[in-house]
Formats: structure tokens, sequence, C-alpha cells
């Protein structure tokens, strides 16, 4: 039988529209099938996660389109809370019920950008042009101003005009890099959310 | 937190004072809910506005910002007068009997050792116990000596009286008392009161002396290390927890191990002093084990580099010309022009700092700025004019500024560490928009360039970088589970046990916890706090076994809690000296079985030793108790002492009316010019606090359509009374000022805020949420952050956004 997937939902829902209806002594109306909404969630693939804000550390799922295969973009539709979650038992409050919204903000950063002194724009550079520019800078502020020894003589290595400002909600593993990073060049201007 | 989420269930009265989780932690608070519907437990509010914690509370007191110190204090008073403590419990788990030193003294507000031109008490050791000839502390059982902790306390708080509590708190004396009584309740040992608290505590002059009264508190009733009690932290963001643990502070390393100072020259004598010996027979003294820690946290960083002959690295390590250089100090730095490069990762300092005008003025000071986010923030976006909402010219600021876009948790694998101290795993759903990256490759990007560049070029002092351990298969991104490796660390060499010499670990395993770890460098840990939770069973942070087999909430099997997978902290504290627990009914946690240390929680003790061994129950502490007498420890004095915040409604400090020394903080950093703009209440009436609103997380989520919706504009709250003074309707535009500038916003008119009757004068509150900003899809607002005043913490300088002075003016 030739049938496409409308017409298919169509005749199954007709079948069982009619042989659950005409037991309760109804007519079904043939177009019955067509008010059913296919569940969003079928077929979709849940990745598990943790809500990004407060520190309560409610459980996700998350719910995205795609396979999963290597060149497919998989695009998160829906996040709810993980029933499974001791602490937040599926619930989620306004903020985390707003997630979706942060993932796919308009003010998402999308490319590396510049501002040059006295600029009044944005300009779009490369990862490579970037990152090389910016660890120039570090290299000549941190060769010009490095202290190895104090006035008493003392061994100090500290590197004092440059400082790093750890994220809030960074994963630990990225916060650790970065502490190792940062502190083998010498900063001591270095802190993180807990600060404030 | 001590204790954690699920565990608010077992206790029978909740306090929340210094937060408001209701609103800023919803889904926590449904844990109150929890004790409230199935414990019978009470919950009684403290606060200067009547939140949404406060409308479904037992009990609310109003409470005059800042003044939380004399509150505690006089409860302290007032429980030590009417002889309502935990007797047994202070008895032997507390300092009360220790004897302190003669020269120890108090007056006129200030302790003994102050030196006013340098606002700080240089010479501490007087605050310390008198020890006897074998290096141990004396105490007294009998708590009768003059100097033992339990008199001074006594006589500290002695000044704390009711009526002045009240004059100082504004707290009507009835309604006060209400609360007093009904905390004192929990004092008998089968009741437990859990203090939750957040940023209402930590950001003031005097924060941290707050949390050591709600501490103190705790102890006389018997309440930490029991399930149902302690002191918790709910925290504000979702890794803070974690990102302190892994010691991302100016003056820590991970794991809570800390830099040296300039004058810490010597390795082993830095050691020692963190490495302290027992200050009474027979106690654990679990720092002893410091340079275990310290060298395996070093062979993680640099592997074959280090060794015994160049002290595991030590001159690598920068030391500290200063306690500290947080980030007051980094941005009066920048604003004196002494700094050329910054990185902000996943942080808005402009909206986030206090005093707007000076980081702004700092920011453009600088050469160069780097910005790593996810989202546009106005730290990335500070040189553009907007409107009155950043009024600055751009062509005059000479700043480079790098935007560089990252992931968000939907991007990448990795774990949070939230409030309850659980490391859980979260894993990838989506690639990020555009060419986004992970703060990681960043971090890995910018280190590898600095590496190659110093190997083709030289340059400054270039070890430490050139020998930073990078054996990661993909160097230019480690993957997030060879750093979760990292972390907990692996076995060297084969472990042997030094008694059988049977293999315990082969090299290059997995290691199982910190107790495994060495200082002879064969075992290697990023962070020993975190060791356990990635073995040779796996990673235990992703596991999702959520029962509960006792009832008692722990869910062992869920997540990895630090430390070794232990959910209360101090838990030997819940059985009474001979090892059982205090209710054997219903605060069953930990308990001796004859042989060993067992129960529904990981036990917080020596695992073997038998109650008989006299071994207290505080093993963090080298005298094995908890700390009423906080020692050398704290910035301003062994007990906490209320002053006023820096900007104060009533200009004195009641307790000491006649000193303007010690009004407020004496203890705390001012910088110059900092002083010059405080205000005071002849020009700025009315105090002033910031919050957060339900609706919205900080600066991130004006960036979202659905929470914008729900909260749009800037708004903030005035009290009836006040309002009517000032002519103000609900919906006028209002222009609140400080003496370091202005915001003007929508008039929210409510009877949640009342006027308080303080020190003779009538104080009104202005509330000020926080989350606006001059870049987002909600209504362009002003930063909060303009109005507060630039002074911190006596001991960690977080700034004292809660508690300033404002004037309001229809617009």
């Amino acid at each position: 039988m030739d049938m496409n997937r409308r017409e298919f939902f169509k005749f199954c829902g007709v079948g069982l529209g009619a042989s659950s209806l005409a037991a309760l002594g109804m007519t079904p109306e043939p177009a019955f099938a067509d008010s059913i909404r296919h569940f969003k969630l079928t077929a979709s693939k849940e990745t598990r996660n943790t809500c990004p804000y407060c520190s309560v550390g409610c459980g996700l799922i998350m719910y995205s389109r795609g396979s999963g295969g290597r060149n497919v973009k998989q695009d998160i539709f829906h996040i709810e809370g993980d029933a499974d979650h001791p602490v937040n038992r599926g619930s989620l409050c306004p903020k985390g019920a707003g997630l979706i919204d942060f993932i796919h903000s308009p003010n998402r950063l999308h490319y590396p950008q510049v501002r040059e002194p006295g600029s009044k724009e944005w300009k779009r550079v490369s990862w490579n042009e970037a990152l090389d520019r910016i660890a120039r800078l570090m290299k000549e502020d941190r060769d010009a101003n490095f202290v190895e020894k104090n006035d008493a003589g003392q061994t100090v290595n500290r590197w004092l005009t440059t400082g790093f400002l750890a994220a809030s909600a960074a994963s630990s593993e990225a916060g650790y890099m970065t502490h190792k990073v940062v502190r083998s060049t010498g900063i001591l201007g270095f802190d993180n959310q807990a600060r404030v | 937190m001590t204790n954690h989420w699920n565990d608010i269930k077992n206790a029978n009265l909740v306090l929340v004072m210094g937060g408001n989780a209701a609103e800023a932690h919803p889904v926590g608070f449904k844990w109150v809910t929890e004790a409230k519907a199935h414990n019978q437990a009470k919950l009684v509010v403290v606060d200067p506005r009547f939140t949404r914690t406060a409308s479904v509370a037992d009990l609310y007191a109003p409470i005059r910002t800042g003044s939380d110190i004399a509150f505690l204090g006089g409860l302290i008073h007032y429980l030590l007068d009417t002889d309502q403590i935990q007797h047994e419990y202070v008895r032997n788990y507390t300092d009360m009997p220790f004897i302190v030193k003669e020269g120890f003294s108090f007056e006129d507000g200030l302790y003994n050792g102050y030196d006013a031109d340098s606002r700080s008490y240089p010479d501490k050791s007087e605050w310390d116990y008198e020890l006897d000839d074998n290096g141990h502390a004396r105490v007294d059982p009998t708590l009768s000596h003059p100097r033992c902790v339990y008199q001074l306390m006594k006589k500290h708080y002695s000044r704390y009286t009711p009526e002045l509590v009240s004059q100082i708190c504004g707290t009507p004396l009835k309604r006060m008392m209400q609360v007093w009584d009904t905390i004192a309740e929990t004092a008998v040992p089968g009741k437990t009161m859990t203090i939750l608290y957040a940023l209402g505590w930590t950001q003031h002059s005097v924060g941290s002396q707050m949390i050591r009264a709600g501490a103190m508190l705790q102890l006389l009733l018997g309440n930490i290390g029991m399930p149902g009690g302690g002191v918790n932290a709910l925290r504000g963001h979702s890794n803070i927890q974690g990102l302190t643990d892994l010691g991302l502070l100016s003056n820590l390393l991970p794991g809570y191990l800390t830099l040296p100072r300039d004058n810490e020259q010597d390795y082993n004598a830095y050691i020692a002093k963190r490495a302290p010996q027992p200050l009474r027979p027979g106690q654990m003294s679990y720092w002893q084990n410091y340079g275990k820690f310290h060298v395996s946290l070093m062979k993680a960083w640099y592997g074959d580099a280090v060794s015994a002959e160049n002290n595991w690295g030590y001159d690598w390590l920068p030391k500290l010309d200063e306690p500290m250089y947080d980030v007051l100090k980094v941005f009066d730095m920048m604003y004196e022009g002494k700094m050329n490069g910054y990185f902000c990762q996943g942080f808005n300092p402009i909206a986030a700092f206090p005093n707007k005008a000076k980081i702004s003025a700092a920011l453009s000071k600088l050469k160069y700025l780097v910005v790593m986010d996810p989202l546009t923030t106005e730290t990335s976006e500070f040189w553009q004019h907007v409107d009155d909402y950043n009024d600055v010219d751009t062509t005059s600021i000479q700043t480079t500024v790098f935007r560089l876009p990252t992931t968000c948790f939907a991007e990448e694998n990795g774990s949070l560490v939230n409030s309850s101290r659980w490391l859980q795993w979260h894993w990838k759903g989506a690639e990020p928009p555009g060419e986004a990256h992970p703060d990681v490759f960043i971090m890995g990007g910018l280190f590898h360039r600095l590496r190659s560049m110093y190997q083709k070029e030289g340059g400054v002092f270039p070890d430490p970088i050139l020998n930073l351990d990078w054996s990661y298969e993909r160097p230019d991104e480690p993957t997030p589970e060879e750093i979760a490796r990292e972390f907990n660390g692996k076995a060297l060499v084969d472990l042997k046990d030094p008694v059988t010499g049977e293999v315990l670990l082969k090299a290059g395993q997995q290691l199982s916890g910190f107790g495994q770890l060495r200082d002879d460098g064969s075992t290697s840990s990023g962070c020993w706090l975190f060791c356990g939770s990635w073995t040779e069973e796996g990673n235990l942070m992703a596991r999702r076994d959520n029962s509960d087999p006792y009832n008692m909430g722990q869910t062992l099997g869920w997540a990895w809690s630090w430390p070794a997978n232990r959910r209360i902290l101090y838990n030997r504290a819940s059985a009474d000296p001979s090892g059982q627990p205090w209710d054997d009914e219903r605060k069953r946690l930990v308990w001796w079985d004859g042989s060993k240390w067992t129960g529904t929680d990981v036990p917080d003790f020596a695992a073997r030793s038998a109650p008989e061994d006299n071994m207290s129950p505080f093993i963090m502490n080298p005298e094995g108790v908890a700390r009423f007498f906080a020692r050398g420890n704290m910035a301003e004095g062994p007990f906490p002492e209320h002053y006023e915040p820096f900007e104060t409604p009533i200009g004195r400090n009641p307790l000491h009316p006649n000193s303007a020394a010690v009004t407020s903080n004496p203890a705390a950093r001012v910088f110059r010019n900092d002083m010059e703009v405080f205000g005071s209440a002849e020009e700025f009436p009315h105090a002033a606090t910031t919050y957060r609103l339900t609706e919205h997380f900080h600066y991130w989520t004006k960036h979202n359509r659905l929470n914008s919706i729900a909260q749009p504009q800037q708004f903030v709250e005035l009290g009836e009374v006040m309002a009517s003074e000032l002519g103000i309707k609900a919906g006028d535009r209002v222009r609140v000022s400080s003496n370091r500038g202005f915001i003007e916003a929508v008039a929210v008119v409510t009877k949640r805020i009342r006027p308080l009757q303080v020190d003779g004068k009538t104080v009104h509150h202005v509330g000020i949420p926080l989350h606006w900003g001059f870049v987002g899809v909600a209504k362009n607002g002003y930063i909060t952050n303009t109005l507060t005043p630039f002074v911190g913490d006596g001991n960690t300088n977080t700034p004292e956004f809660k508690s300033f002075l404002v004037n309001v003016e229809k617009v």
C-alpha cells in the first residue's frame, strides 16, 4: 500500500478511534486523527546536565533533535528538571525553566572580536589572530614587569601587572586548568566570583 | 554548606538570616517546605525585608541591615545567661575550657595590639591559648578560670543586653525575644536548628564575623555535625564552590592550601607552619598531612621537573607581599595606573563590583582587556557610550579589548560542585554557536603560544612555564575527562603498604582517596579534596543511584561529595562522647559499633579511634575541638563584635557611642580616595541594600527572552511610609543616589519594608534589585553597583553590597 506519513496516522487513528468509540456507541468523526499532535519529545535525544545558575545544582534533562551522528548538529529545543535527581526531583525554578533561552539567546557570541584603542566598533578576527596577539601582549608585559626578587633580595617570582578573574559557572575542569596556567605565569591578581 | 540541601528535611527549626532562599534558591527551599510538612519544623526569618521566605515563616523579625552581629551576640548572651546550651556538647567538643593568654584584652571596642595607622592588628600573639611545658593548651574543665574561653565569651557578650540589641537592630523587643526563645528550644540534644545564609551575611565589612557568630550560636546549641543542623552557605553561583575548592583565589592553591608570603623563603618552614602539631593529647590535627597534599599538587602540575632536590618547585610559586591581591585591591591598582592587562572569564566586573565609576575608570587605564564569555557583557562593552546608562567618551579610551566566545553549560562535559559539596558530572548536548570554544581551549591555546615564545625567544623566568606538565593527548585542548583524572590523582610508582609491603596500587592507577597521598613524590593529585572522585572504579561524579536506605536523605550513591564522599561535615559530633547518637531515633548519623565508626554517612573521624581514646570530633583543628575563640585567625579579633556599616544611618556605634574609631570595622582595609566618597546620613539618610529576584540570575538572564518578559524593567522597592513622606506613588520614576553616583528606576511602593526605630531614629530601607544593565534583551537600566561603596570585609575583602546609604527623589 502506498501511503505517506499523514495518511498513515489518519488511517491508524481512524481505526483506533472507530474501534474504541464505536464500543461506546458513538460514531467518530473521520477527521479525529488530524487533531492528534505528535508528542514532541518522541525520538529526541536526552542528555543529563546541571543547571548553571544558583548553586542548588538541580538536575536537568536536555532534549535535542538530531540523531547524534558525527555530522549532525544537535539542536536543543526543550529542557526540564530531572525527576531522578535527589534535590530537585524534577522541578525547576523560573530561572531554570527558561534555560532554553540562555542557550539560544540572541546575545550569544559567535566569533572572536577585537576593539582597537579609541575605536567605536568591534572587528571580527580569527582565533589564531586573537590568541597570537593576546599571548604576545602577555609576554611583553610579563617580561617587562615580572618581579624575581623583592627589595630585601628574597625570591618572590610574581607578576602583578596583569590580573585574571575566573568564572563562576565554568566547570571544575576548566577551573583547574585555568589555575594551573595562571599560576605558572606568576599572576597573583587572581580571583573568582566567590570573592564577591 | 556543612550539611546539604536534602538534609534540611531533618531540621526541627530552620533559621533563614542573611539570605532569601525562597526567591534566590527556590528549588532548594523545597527542603524547608519538606521539613515543615513532614518534620513539624518551624521556620524563622530575620531580614530587613518581608521576603517571600518570610511570607511562609512561622515567625518573622525585621532587622536593620548590617546589625546581625548585635542580634546574634545578644542571643549568645541570652543563651549563656539563661543557661540554654547543650552542656555536654560544648564541654567536650568546643574550646570553652581552654585558657587564654594573660595579654589578651578587649577595651572600648578594640582588642589588644591595635595599630591605628595600618588599620590592623599586626601582633596577634596574645590571642592564643596558654601552653604547658609539653606544648599543649591549658584547660579548666570546671570552666571557672577567669581566662577560660567560656568566661571570656560570657564577659564579652554581657554588654549585648536585649534592650541595647533592640536599639541597634531596630527589631521590636517582644518579637526579638520570641525568636530567641524559639531558637533556644533547640539546645536539647535531640532537636536541631539549621541556619541557611547567603550573601546577606557575606557582603558586609564585618561579613566573616557575622558568619562566625552564626557558627558560635550553632555550637552553643550543639547543632554542628548534626542531621538537620549546621551552618549552611547557600552560595550564589553554580560552581563558586568548586572554583573555591580548586583555589582560584589570590592567596590560595587547590584544596585550601595557601601560597607562601615573601618572608617564607624556607620550604620546610612553609610546610611546618601549615602542618600544626596537636594542641591537646591524642588529637588528630589532620592538617599535619599538608606536605602530602602540597607535594602531590606540585607533582600534578610539574611532573618529573620537581623533586626533593628543588623543593618540589617551591620557587616557581609566586610569593605574596600583601595578604592577598583580591579584586578590590586589583581594581584599585588598575585605577592607579599600575596594571596593564586583565582577563575576565565568564565574569562581568563593571556590573558585579562596587562603585561602577571607579571600575570604568580603572578599565580605561588598561593596555589590554580580554573577555571570555558566552554572552555580550557590559564589561566587554565598557567603552561604548549608551545614553546615561554608560556615559563614557569612547574615543578617549585607549584599551584594546578582545572578546572570545565560549561554550555554555549545555555544550560541554564536566563537573560542577553545588553548595552541598557534590561534584556532579554533566554531559554535552549540542555544539556551541558559531566559532565558540570551551575555556579549556582558550587557556590551552594561550599557554601553548606563551610556552613556544619562551622556548624560541627566551624571556624573564621562563622555568615554571617551560616545565608545566602538559602531557595531554591533544595538547591544544585537553579533555574534561583527562583533567578530572588529573585532579583526582594517581600513583606514580607502585604504592606499597608501609607495614605489609603489599602493593596497594600499581604505577599509573588512579588513587582511591586522599589517605593514599604521600610527600615523597610517589603520588600526584591536583586537588587533594577531590581525591576519590575519579578512581579505578571510574568517574564517581557521574553516579546516579538516588537510593536513601536509612531515609536520612544522604543518598551516598548520588554523584560524589568532598571530602571522601562525606555528606555532613564534623559528623562525629552527632554522637555523644561515648560514641552513640545524641538522638538514636531521628538523628542517626554515625556511631561507634564496638570496633569501628559506621553510620548512615561516611564518618568524619579516624575509623578505628574508640571513644575512650578521647579524640575530639573537630579533627582539622590541632586542638581537636571547635573554636568560639578564633585565636589569631580573624582580622578584627577572636570574638565577633558589632561594628556599623561604613555608611551608617545612625552615625555612631551604640556599643561604643563615644569612640568614632570603632564606629565601623577598625581592621577593614580602606583605600585612599574611597574613604572620602563614603556618604553620611545627613546627606544620604536611607539604608539601602541590594539583592536578586526570582526571575533573574545576576546579569545573564537579561539576555533571555523569557526572563525579560517576566521582569522587563528596573525598579526599586520603597516602604509605604517613606514613599508617602516623599510624595512618591507606585509607578513613579525615582532617582536613587549615593555619594558615588545615581540610578533612575520605577518605584515599587510596598508594605514589605517597614520603618524601624534605631538608636532613637526612624530608619527606612530602600531595596535595590541588581539585574539590569546597558546590554541585553530586557529594557536598558542603570548598573546598581554605581551606588555601592568600595570597601570589603576585614578578612575576605568581599564588598559591602548589603549596607550603604542613599537618598531618594522623585524624578
